[in-house]
């Protein structure tokens, strides 16, 4: 990798500070930024490790019931203290291998947004916010496409809250390289309906399945899904597996995600 | 019965001790005073003219030594093939220069264009972002058969054609052969192709060239399966080195598979550098780079056909193979898919009509050459799957027909020139049946299918052949070199031994193993013998470890040293004990004149041999050293049957292994652990290739699997808990510990089970789907079954 200076500032404000700094870059648990640059491929001048902020740490409930995560807390925390949300923690639970859910961060999985990764289907499958240094972002509006979200230049996840549904589970097709999802559908049952999200398999990144959320709010059951399907034309199509592959994946994973919630 | 020592027993590793707890010396463990570090700068264009590289603004970076380019390199000698083919016209093979840095054009994706050698790697990498290269695009070759078509593009501009030899075996055979096929009731042909694999030893290469320049002497630390063929083939026809002056050195080794047989640029380049630079040059591989420059394995693409008489004997067999040598010839890739995959094409059937043809072709890709079973999973492959097809159109069972056409008299002289001296294949189906309970497959399959899953059962046999050899025939065949194999015996004043063994342990064991055989013929403890391997300033020239030889052939050679020792030993003994040489026993470390209670220790003898004081000098020297070089008199022939059974997910096409089976033979066993845990690994890699593993490029020649990301390794998820058999054991009958070799059996023999499972199970569900090409990863199989 190339040089940079590294700082690990104790609190938000410095780490907005810090990342004034041209050509600054914030540092979560560095599970894709690391290798990144160990390739040449990023050359930051500074690296801003959130790792040392206490108030970005840690699992809590929020007064209106949602699950409160900081942005800098690890996977292995959220898998062992989300137990009010059991498919949170579950998918937590499935993320990488035991070496990436102790380094790998909610905040920096939701910041690069792989189209490809876990916690975005889990963030917009629940509906989450996303909090920020500077301002509170709906799920349906924070993702804005492969590695593209609403975040400013700077702007850093502080905090994601999950209102915690009824019913919910997420299911993980694995690519079986890279064992990212090759599709992966989150299901959550609301009072006021269910939403359905998909990583894994479209260009556009992570998005909600309308069709589906609107058969399993009427009838929350597998077989509600019978006979409906997703266009594999602007999906994915790679070695691993072809659009249509991954659009049929979609439909046999929401089903098995509604038959497990 | 179990041992606690000697030829049978389970020994623990003793070289696991140092492996695991982090005291073993590999190459990257091995630094030297001022040595310097090289980044090569590598082509990322498969094909495309060189026209410059500029190295102006490079040389005055920080830290950097020297920069070398191709014209560095214009007295230094191609990187050599050890094996010429010759084609079905009896003409030589096509053979292009291979230089150590890039030179007119570059050829593959990973091509080192230029070296930078820096006091840091950092700094080297830096300095190589600043080298000009200016390369004008080239159309890349990729497919095997377009690049045979007229109009292609050619890989090297001074052949002829992308065709590097197009081989008939045997050519006499050919019209017999089609003429069967005529007369034949029935005829199978199936086409597939056997995926290109990276081998990716756990350690990547690294080599360290250091330079000695008050005595002339260079010395190349390496990640080497046979240290003296590097040293003879470098020496030799790269640098002009003579032996005397260069010492290769392969230390502790993480895992060659095949891959660290080969001579390679990086070593070359780094023996020379490290004169030029007057300091040691120092190279460790990325795992980047390891996919885009160590040799890749198979890629064969090919059309078979079996041919039956009407009452299911097989009455011939015919092949057309096309085999990618990517852009150059490594070192032994020619003989590949024609010695080792054409002769092996019999199996274990009496087919008395075989013809092979093979044509090798030049793309623009990393050079293919040998990887785990080396041509002889290639073989296997396509006779286990037309086999299985056949007794799938037929209507017959899968493991009667092959029983039918089983080889049952040894010796047994194949249609394609092999001798198999010995075997017994009804003996390890039998096995296999009573492991297998395929009767109770019925009951497993129907469990399968209440869960919503297809459960399917393939078998398979293969006959591999080990211990390559002799000299004198491989040399016929186009071998640039002998294939025998040396052990020099030591023994010391006070009884201990070392044994230094041309062959090379890379995490085989042989330390353990080795060290067995020679207490067992002494009657002494294990652990007064010391296996030294790996350095040519020590060990008499041997030619390494490759092909399973190790035991068959380096084991032969340390009997063969082992057994002077004795001899000379017994001489000493029976002056110590006045007694006729012949009436001299050797038990339990003891010699002994027969009938009587007069003996003396092994440790009296050594000890008189380097202090003779009480000793025959009129007769016989003082010391108690002997070397012997053992060239066999044939390949051995290790055998087996394999089952696997798999479940498949409809839905998605998900492939799990619910059981493997294995009964093997493999002669006679030296360490039964450590036999089951080559096993253990070959299985491993035979089904990463039938599942998972798949190197790819796109039709611009770039590597799409080049990382981890994308290339899959077999994990220990992947697979189920082995079942491993190797009671059935038919000695070699031409090595004296009449062994076989175990090594990359379960690579060869597995992968045609794993697919003729996956069939059987889509079949089950009514799919007509009779083949499906690896990795049957989920999305090819799920495409299968649409």
């Amino acid at each position: 990798m190339y040089n940079f200076d590294f700082e690990k500032p104790e609190s938000v404000a410095d780490a907005i500070a810090a990342l004034q700094g041209e050509e600054a870059q914030a540092l979560g648990g560095g599970q894709t930024l690391i290798p990144t640059l160990k390739q040449r491929l990023a050359s930051p001048s500074t690296l801003v490790s959130l790792k040392g902020i206490a108030e970005m740490q840690g699992v809590c409930m929020g007064d209106d019931g949602s699950v409160c995560i900081g942005g800098a807390t690890n996977h292995a925390t959220v898998a062992a203290e989300a137990g009010a949300y059991p498919a949170l923690a579950d998918t937590a639970a499935h993320i990488g291998d035991p070496a990436v859910r102790n380094r790998g961060t909610i905040g920096g999985s939701l910041a690069n947004n792989d189209p490809s990764a876990c916690y975005p289907a889990a963030a917009l499958g629940s509906g989450a916010t996303i909090v920020t240094n500077a301002r509170q972002i709906a799920a349906d509006d924070y993702f804005q496409g492969m590695f593209t979200t609403a975040l400013d230049e700077g702007e850093i996840i502080t905090e994601v809250r999950f209102p915690v549904p009824e019913k919910a589970n997420y299911q993980k097709f694995v690519q079986p390289a890279s064992r990212f999802a090759l599709v992966g559908v989150y299901v959550a049952k609301y009072a006021d309906g269910v939403r359905v999200a998909i990583t894994g398999a479209s260009n556009d990144g992570v998005f909600r399945w309308a069709e589906a959320e609107a058969a399993l709010s009427a009838n929350f059951s597998a077989s509600a899904l019978d006979g409906l399907s997703l266009s594999g034309d602007d999906m994915i199509s790679d070695l691993h597996g072809t659009g249509e592959y991954r659009a049929h994946l979609c439909a046999v994973m929401t089903k098995r995600a509604v038959a497990a919630a | 019965m179990p041992k606690d020592g000697g030829i049978g027993a389970s020994s623990k590793r003793r070289e696991d001790v140092r492996f695991l707890t982090g005291v073993g010396n590999y190459t990257d463990d091995i630094n030297i005073h001022g040595q310097a570090h090289v980044f090569f700068l590598r082509s990322d264009i498969a094909h495309g003219t060189l026209n410059s590289v500029d190295t102006t603004a490079a040389s005055g970076m920080p830290g950097v030594v020297r920069i070398f380019t191709g014209d560095d390199f214009a007295g230094v000698g191609s990187i050599p093939c050890g094996w010429q083919i010759t084609d079905k016209h009896g003409e030589p093979m096509q053979e292009p220069a291979h230089p150590v840095l890039a030179t007119g054009k570059v050829r593959h994706v990973g091509e080192p264009i230029a070296a930078v050698v820096a006091e840091t790697l950092e700094q080297a990498r830096d300095a190589a972002e600043a080298i000009n290269v200016d390369i004008a695009e080239l159309p890349a070759v990729v497919d095997m058969k377009a690049a045979l078509a007229d109009g292609s593009a050619k890989v090297h501009d001074d052949l002829s054609n992308n065709l590097c030899y197009d081989w008939g075996f045997v050519e006499e055979n050919k019209a017999a052969t089609d003429a069967a096929f005529e007369a034949a009731a029935h005829v199978t042909s199936l086409e597939l192709v056997n995926n290109r694999l990276v081998a990716n030893p756990m350690e990547p290469r690294v080599a360290v060239g250091d330079y000695a320049r008050g005595t002339d002497e260079h010395t190349l630390y390496t990640t080497s399966q046979n240290p003296h063929v590097i040293r003879l083939l470098m020496g030799a026809f790269v640098l002009g080195i003579p032996e005397h002056k260069l010492r290769v050195v392969a230390p502790d080794v993480g895992g060659g598979f095949g891959t660290k047989i080969f001579h390679y640029q990086e070593e070359a380049f780094c023996t020379f550098a490290a004169k030029a630079c007057n300091r040691a040059v120092k190279w460790t591989s990325s795992r980047t780079e390891a996919f885009m420059s160590d040799a890749h394995g198979r890629d064969h693409v090919t059309k078979i056909e079996l041919a039956l008489d009407a009452d299911n004997n097989f009455t011939a067999l015919r092949t057309e193979t096309h085999a990618n040598m990517g852009a150059y010839l490594s070192t032994f890739a020619p003989s590949v898919p024609t010695w080792l995959h054409g002769t092996l094409m019999a199996g274990n059937y009496k087919t008395p009509l075989i013809y092979v043809n093979v044509k090798a072709v030049f793309t623009n890709t990393v050079p293919v050459d040998a990887y785990r079973g080396a041509g002889r999973p290639e073989a296997t492959f396509q006779l286990e799957r037309v086999v299985d097809k056949a007794a799938r159109e037929l209507g017959v069972d899968p493991i009667a027909l092959r029983r039918q056409n089983f080889i049952t008299e040894f010796p047994y002289a194949t249609p394609v020139a092999v001798e198999y001296d010995t075997g017994d294949y009804n003996a390890t189906m039998d096995k296999l049946e009573e492991m297998g309970d395929f009767a109770g497959f019925a009951a497993r399959r129907a469990e399968s299918e209440a869960k919503g899953k297809l459960r399917g059962l393939g078998v398979n046999c293969y006959i591999e052949a080990c211990g390559i050899a002799p000299s004198n025939l491989v040399g016929q065949l186009g071998a640039r070199a002998g294939l025998y194999e040396s052990a020099t015996v030591r023994v010391n004043a006070t009884g201990g031994l070392v044994v230094m063994t041309g062959s090379h342990s890379h995490g085989q064991g042989h330390e353990t193993s080795f060290a067995q055989v020679v207490a067992d013929m002494i009657g002494i403890d294990e652990s007064m013998i010391e296996i030294v391997h790996g350095d040519t300033s020590k060990v008499p020239m041997g030619m390494g470890t490759y092909g399973s030889r190790s035991i068959a052939v380096g084991g032969s050679a340390m009997v063969r040293a082992t057994e002077k020792i004795i001899n000379k030993a017994k001489k000493i003994a029976s002056h110590l004990l006045e007694a006729s040489e012949t009436d001299i026993e050797l038990k339990d470390g003891a010699f002994s004149v027969a009938g009587t209670d007069k003996s003396v220790a092994w440790g009296d003898v050594t000890l008189a041999a380097y202090v003779p004081h009480n000793y025959p000098l009129e007769d016989i020297e003082p010391g108690l050293e002997e070397t012997a070089f053992y060239d066999p008199s044939n390949f051995t022939y290790p055998s087996g049957a394999y089952a696997c059974e798999v479940e498949v997910d409809p839905d998605t096409g998900k492939v799990s292994i619910e059981r493997f089976i294995a009964a093997d033979d493999f002669g006679n066993i030296i360490n039964p652990m450590i036999v089951t845990g080559q096993v253990h690994g070959g299985l491993a890699q035979g089904i990463g290739q039938a599942l998972l593993e798949n190197c790819a490029y796109d039709e611009n020649g770039q590597l799409l699997s080049a990382s981890y990301m994308d290339y899959a390794m077999p994990r220990a998820d992947d697979l189920p808990m082995f079942d491993v058999d190797h009671s059935c054991q038919t000695p070699c009958t031409h090595n004296p510990l009449g062994v076989k070799g175990c090594g990359e059996a379960g690579a060869i023999g597995s992968p045609p089970a794993v697919v003729n499972a996956v069939v059987d199970a889509l079949q089950s569900a009514g799919k007509d789907v009779t083949h499906v090409d690896m990795p049957l990863s989920p999305d090819r199989v799920w495409a299968a079954m649409q």
